[in-house]
Parts: C-alpha cells; structure tokens; sequence
C-alpha cells in the first residue's frame, strides 16, 4: 500500500520531469547511434610508398587494399609530403619499412600487411623455384615419375563460432553499452531523487508517517524499476530494429538482464546519495563508482588483465552484466549460461538494499 | 486531565556537542503547549525525540503512554517540519494524496480529508497548481494541512508561522484552538513572543535546557514582569 504511494508518486514526478525523461529514454539512443557510425565506418586505405619494390609485391599490396606510390627517397619529407602512412625501401636482400605511426593501430596493421605481403611473394618465388629443380630432377632421372602438385597459395575457410565476416567491434560492444546506459541512467536519476528526498527534507517527512524503511527502498526500486523495463525496451529494439545490431539470443533475456543490472544501479545511486550533500557531489561519485565499471564490463579482454585487476573486475557489478549481455545478444547463449551472472548480481542489489535499509536509521531509529 | 507526552530526564548529544541536557516536560491532553527558545536552543532536536526520528542517550519519552519510537504512534502524529518537505513537481492535492495513501486513509476519507484540510489553509482554489508556483506562505499552509492529513490526535508544528503573514497567522491560530476544543494536543515550536502569550502552557529553552515553566500568567506573575519577553531574559539570567 505505502509502496503503492510511493511508485505512483514517482510516476507523477517522472511523467512531468521531461528533461529527465528524455536523458533516460533519448540520450542513449543518440549515443548508441552516434558510436555506432563512428565505429562502422570504412576505415581508409593506407597509403605506403615504396622504393625498388618488386612489381609483382606492389601488386600483391595493392590487392591487400594498400594504395602503393613509387617514391625516390625514404625521407620523412616524403612521408609528410605525399601524406604517407609508411615508405618500404628494398636495398639488396635488405628490406626497412618506416612507418608514421601517428595511429598505432593502423600502423601495426599496415605492417602485418605488408609482412604477409612480402612472405607470400617469397613463398611463391619459392615454390618456383622448387618445381623448376623438380623438373631439373626429372629430366636427369627419366622414367622414374615424379608427380608434381600445381603449387598454389592456400586457400583457408574460416568459420565463425560467433557473429560472422561482417562483424564489426561495435557487435560486440553494443550489448555493453545497452547495459552500461541503464546501469548509469538508473543510477543517476534514482540518486539525485532521493537525494532531493533528503535535502528538501520530504524523507525526514515520508518517516514520520508509518512507512517501514524497507517500503521507502522497495517503493523506489519499484518506481525507477519501471521506467528502467521501459528504457530497455526502448534501447534494445532501437539497437537491433533500426541500428541493426546483433542479437542471437532471446530479447526477454537482455530484458531480464538489463532488469537485474538496473536493480543494482537503483540501489548503488539511493545508497550513494546517502552520502552526498549535493546533486554535485552526487555527480562527483560518476568517475569512481561508474566509470571504471565500463572497462570492466567487457571492453578490455578479461584475460589479458593482471592477476589483481581481474580480482578488481569481480568486485564490479558491471562485468557480470557485460558478461551475460554479451553471452545473450552476441553469442545467442541462454538463460541457463547466463544465471551465474544474474546470481551474483542479485547478491549485490540484495547486499545494497540491505545496506539501503539499514542507512535510512540515520533519519528515523525504528 | 491526562498526560498526552511525557518526557523524563531527556539528554541528547551530537558527537561532543551536548544539544538537550535533562530536560523534563509533561503536556497535557487537549491543551496548546508551546517550546519558546532562540535558534539552536534545541528545540527542534527535542521535537524530534518526540516524533521519534531520533532516540535520545538518556532518559525516556512517552507518548499516549506509550514509550517512543514506536511506528503505530506516529498515525497519531501529525508533524510539521522546519522545512516545508514538499514535492514542488506535484501538484497541492498530489502532495496531500500521497501523504494520506502512507497514512493508509480510504479513498473516500482521502478526499473528505483532503478537502477538508485545503479548505482550512485556505488552499481549495490552488490545489491543481505544482507547488513550484506557490508562494512561501502558501508552501507553510500546505505543509501544515498535510500536517493534518490523517486527523492526527496530537500535532507537532516545529515553527509552523514562519514567514506566513499576520492575517494568516491569525486564522492558523483561530484553527489550532479550534483543534484544541476538539480534544487534540497540540505542541508547538516557536521564537516570536507574542505566540508564546497564546499557549495554554509554555517551557522556555535555552542552551539545551528549560529553564523556566507554566501557564503565560504564571510566569509573568512569578517574576513580576509584565512580557513574556522580559521573562526569558530574566529567566535566561542575560538581563
């Protein structure tokens, strides 16, 4: 009854605050679409300049996407000038690449390129030259056959277990960020509301009725827990109907998953609030309680971390939940695949709320 | 004449700061009692022990002979904040529906009481305006009809006529007797003298203790003054 009271207050207060309304339901629409064309664009061609190069190489670089330019000097003028992203001199036997390295990431695979480039030519030189001995051998020993396969470049099919030849970063990002966005809407606008709550001293208020404390943290829960449904509602089929992002798995699961990680988010930011005096400090709590969360939740390879920030990345609610989403919409996993995640968030809000419960003493002993 | 509070050697620190030092007060049913003190006395902290927001270090306090915190007594509390603790982005009547709803009231007696209590703060015409648009005066009237919300037996108004003008003034005054002549204990907060004159009784207090107590023409008589004011400084020893 009293959390009744309480979840359609906070519907009259949400429905009337549209500038509140529009950061949870908008702005993640506006972001995802943003980065979604900044990370789907087509990457642009390397340029390489080269000197005494092969023709059959260039070509080679050439198929490889490569724009190849004849240049007389391997000068850092030249690499400016021609506006090069490296220049691959051959002097002898000796072969130096110079790379401009302004993108290193663009630079190494430029690079790897280049070396697969250079040691197919030398393979298939290679196989020449074994077949012209083979055929040497053959014509000095007649009558003993020696079968010869055509030598040809290897041809590999590759399979994909997850996602397919097109996939881009961005698939598997995605589901982060559809988590990520819940996690730090919900928990911002479900801070700041009680956070108002205490500064204008309506809590102070709300506990000289009969209210339980738990009713005041289930009331909220309940009350932000809807809009945040509706906020994944809305971002999920955003992400996948119009952004046409990948989703294998079952939609009611990023429902279920964003629901849980929402209810963590709700009673970090009520938790929070309890220590900030304004809705400044309350955003002074963003860079340490919510950002690190993002690189934890999937974005940097969990393995590839030291030993001491993967014990760190399992304190971070935001890691079961990268996990489980990208389990859900990448790789089509179940509810069964993911509950382990979904526990251990639930064993978080569980302990907040408990925590909720137990903080809002300091207004009211009973 | 039962006792509707009682208060029995009531001492209440914040870290080292000693905010009430034994304070002992008893109200009786059906009268207006008024705490008279200057800023920071301690008045609004020993308000607080009442309502039972807050549990004092020592000493006991009772209300309707029943020793406080207790949640079922505070159905029978109406109380009235310092601040006014209003929802500003929800409408008058909103703000009284939702403090009627934790009071767990029907919703026939929601509206009868809602109603009733706008009309006499003389709200009725502004209720389906956001309380953002009030005035200050109009935000105290609010604050004090959601005070009264659930037809509460006793009424705790921590300053309820701050900032509110002397007409007002005049008829919440006219409102809180009429409340008393229909057998509801009222205790009232407050630093302006001549409301002091308009309680049945009054405990002046100073530095966390009362120091002096009774009827107004008591005390007067008792230190032959003719102004409440010049008793409590008397009283206060910073004549």
């Amino acid at each position: 009854m009293s959390i009744l009271a309480l979840v359609k207050r906070i519907f009259h207060q949400m429905l009337r605050d549209k500038r509140a309304l529009a950061l949870m339901m908008v702005a993640p629409l506006l972001v995802l679409t943003l980065l979604n064309y900044l990370l789907a664009g087509n990457t642009v061609n390397p340029r390489l300049g080269v000197i005494d190069a092969d023709e059959k190489l260039v070509e080679r670089l050439e198929e490889n996407n490569i724009v190849v330019l004849q240049v007389d000097e391997n000068t850092k003028d030249n690499l400016m000038n021609k506006d090069l992203d490296g220049i691959l001199e051959f002097i002898g036997e000796e072969i130096s690449l110079t790379l401009t390295n302004d993108q290193p990431n663009a630079a190494k695979a430029l690079q790897v390129k280049v070396q697969q480039a250079i040691a197919a030519e030398k393979a298939k030189e290679q196989a020449a030259n074994l077949s012209a001995f083979m055929e040497t051998i053959q014509s000095k020993l007649p009558g003993v056959p020696v079968k010869m396969e055509q030598v040809n470049a290897p041809d590999i099919n590759t399979s994909y277990i997850y996602g397919n030849k097109d996939t881009t970063f961005f698939d598997q990002l995605s589901p982060i960020l559809v988590g990520f966005f819940v996690f730090f809407f919900v928990f911002l606008i479900s801070g700041i509301a009680l956070l108002r709550e205490r500064t204008t001293g309506t809590l102070e208020r709300l506990l000289a009725t009969p209210i339980l404390r738990r009713e005041i943290v289930f009331g909220y829960l309940l009350g932000y827990g809807l809009f945040a449904v509706i906020q994944t509602i809305i971002v999920v089929t955003y992400a996948v109907n119009v952004l046409d992002i990948t989703l294998v798995g079952s939609f009611w699961n990023v429902v279920i998953i964003n629901l849980t990680l929402a209810l963590v988010a709700l009673s970090l930011g009520i938790l929070l609030s309890a220590f900030a005096n304004s809705e400044f400090q309350m955003m002074q709590f963003i860079p340490i309680a919510i950002i690190p969360q993002v690189f934890f939740a999937g974005i940097f390879p969990f393995e590839s971390m030291a030993g001491w920030m993967q014990v760190l990345a399992k304190c971070m609610p935001m890691y079961y939940g990268g996990s489980a989403l990208v389990d859900v919409m990448y790789k089509g996993l179940g509810l069964r695949d993911i509950r382990n995640d979904l526990f251990v968030l639930l064993g978080f809000a569980l302990v907040f709320i408990v925590l909720n419960i137990v903080a809002l003493k300091k207004y009211r002993k009973i | 004449m039962s006792s509707t509070i009682v208060i029995k050697d009531v001492s209440k620190s914040f870290g080292k700061k000693i905010v009430l030092n034994k304070v002992s007060l008893t109200v009786e049913s059906g009268s207006i009692f008024g705490l008279i003190g200057p800023s920071g006395s301690g008045k609004t902290t020993l308000v607080k022990l009442i309502v039972g927001m807050d549990s004092p270090n020592q000493g006991n306090v009772q209300v309707l002979n029943t020793a406080v915190p207790n949640l079922k007594l505070l159905q029978k509390i109406g109380y009235m904040a310092q601040a006014d603790a209003l929802y500003s982005d929800l409408t008058g009547e909103e703000n009284l529906a939702f403090f009627a709803s934790l009071f767990k009231l029907k919703k026939k007696a929601q509206k009868e009481r809602i109603a009733y209590a706008a009309d006499l703060v003389n709200l009725t015409t502004d209720l389906k305006n956001k309380v953002e648009n009030y005035s200050g005066g109009m935000k105290r009237r609010l604050s004090l009809a959601v005070a009264l919300i659930q037809d509460p037996e006793i009424l705790i108004l921590d300053e309820p006529t701050v900032g509110i003008d002397p007409e007002l003034r005049q008829s919440i005054w006219a409102e809180l007797y009429r409340l008393k002549n229909a057998g509801k204990t009222i205790l009232v907060t407050t630093h302006v003298m001549d409301e002091a004159e308009k309680c049945d009784r009054l405990a002046m207090v100073r530095d966390g203790e009362i120091i002096t107590s009774g009827s107004p023409a008591e005390l007067k008589k008792q230190y032959g003054i003719s102004s409440l004011e010049e008793v409590f400084l008397k009283a206060g020893g910073k004549q």
